[in-house]
């Protein structure tokens, strides 16, 4: 038996330093991949919901998990996905959004946005906040930005697409 | 048949079609005719690997052989593979592979869409997550059949080769057998003739709003959900598996 001094509370405290290994600025707490921890007598199960189904950062968030809980002397630590509910945007917290556009990036509008693919929503400039902004590619650095530029200010930036 | 055979037919196939696909995707990689397209044929492909690894996990742990998603994707022989033809079958020109990602896109929009009423709670986990990435598949080749259709006589020229190859393949998408019975019977596989109904109507708008004549041969290639394959799948595999086949059991 595995006696853990650490509360399922804790546990999930402890976890909110691990960064999101694509967007170093928001952790994968405020994302809202981080679900729920289970302490059992076999030790501890972290609950992730996967952004994307290819995101190619799973696994990296999987052993920073591992690492540091075992950091905190917390062995037997087991990563489960869960994919059910699936993930969406609407899981990122304010605190996220706001970090997400003082680093440049267009956090995401509401996911019933995604009914409309890409349609006519306006996207504000993270950067002058200005709401003439245009799409310039569908697909960005990685599976979840698009790229636009701002009219007013010239400067062109990502938007994290609502899922 | 028993129920965990059907089912690992099922996921097995599912799964193959989104590997495949996604090999064949990739291929464009460094080579899309414009750097947007590049961004977007690449993150389709990774989609779908994502997909695959899901579904392939999920078949081996129904098999019950303790098989991972590696085992099913690197270690089976073509005719062990269960895709479809349309998804093996060579990119050729932009055209084509856009054209090819029309009618697979259409077709796993409505599947997928359906498939997240099924009994079986992966399969509807998956579903509800595939269908998010889909859509945007779908919205992208649909305004790319429109662009070149409606684009330049070489464009729409293109286009319309490349429906007229690729109309004969894409019957296979919508057909079923006895596993597919067994299990649409317990509600977990999809009811497939409303499937094709709405990916006909959709198909057919789009081809006269893109100034593309609809095919009418109704002649239609099957084969690959049984193992029997075109030329080009005992290539993908060939370069796919060479690692895992010169190294067995290489980890990183």
């Amino acid at each position: 038996m595995v006696k853990t001094a650490y509360s399922k509370e804790d546990i999930l405290h402890i976890l909110r330093v691990i960064p999101d290994p694509e967007i170093p600025v928001v952790n994968i707490y405020e994302m809202g991949m981080l679900r729920d921890v289970l302490l059992t007598d076999e030790g501890c199960e972290v609950i992730l919901t996967p952004t994307y189904t290819g995101c190619p950062a799973m696994g990296l968030i999987e052993q920073d998990i591992k690492m540091t809980l075992n950091n905190h002397h917390i062995h037997n630590v087991s990563v489960k996905m869960v994919h059910d509910p699936a993930w969406t945007t609407d899981w990122m917290t304010d605190v996220a959004k706001d970090k997400l556009r003082k680093y440049g990036i267009a956090p995401p509008l509401h996911s019933s946005c995604a009914l409309d693919v890409f349609g006519h929503n306006i996207i504000q400039c993270p950067q002058c906040h200005s709401g003439d902004t245009v799409l310039l590619s569908r697909f960005g650095s990685t599976a979840c930005k698009a790229l636009y530029q701002c009219n007013s200010c010239r400067e062109p930036f990502e938007y994290f697409k609502c899922h | 048949m028993t129920t965990e055979q059907a089912l690992y037919k099922y996921c097995l196939r599912l799964g193959d079609n989104a590997l495949i696909q996604s090999y064949r995707l990739s291929e464009w990689c460094s080579n899309a005719p414009l750097l947007e397209e590049d961004l977007a044929l690449t993150n389709f492909a990774l989609d779908m690997i994502g997909r695959a690894q899901l579904l392939l996990s999920y078949a081996g742990v129904v098999e019950g052989m303790g098989k991972t998603d590696d085992d099913l994707a690197y270690r089976r022989g073509e005719r062990q593979f269960t895709n479809t033809l349309i998804s093996e079958l060579p990119n050729g020109d932009f055209a084509f592979t856009i054209a090819r990602l029309f009618f697979t896109s259409v077709y796993e929009y409505y599947f997928f869409t359906e498939l997240q009423n099924s009994a079986d709670t992966t399969l509807k986990a998956v579903a509800a997550k595939t269908l998010k990435e889909v859509k945007y598949h779908k919205a992208h080749a649909t305004d790319w059949m429109l662009r070149l259709g409606g684009g330049t006589e070489e464009s729409n020229t293109r286009v319309q080769a490349a429906v007229n190859a690729l109309w004969m393949y894409t019957g296979e998408q919508f057909e079923t057998d006895k596993a597919d019975a067994m299990l649409q019977d317990i509600n977990i596989a999809v009811d497939m003739p409303p499937v094709k109904d709405k990916w006909n109507v959709y198909v057919q708008e789009v081809l006269l709003d893109a100034g593309i004549s609809v095919p009418v041969a109704d002649y239609m290639q099957t084969g690959g959900r049984n193992g029997v394959h075109t030329e080009y799948l005992g290539h993908i595999l060939s370069e796919m598996q060479y690692l895992q086949r010169a190294y067995p059991d290489a980890t990183w």
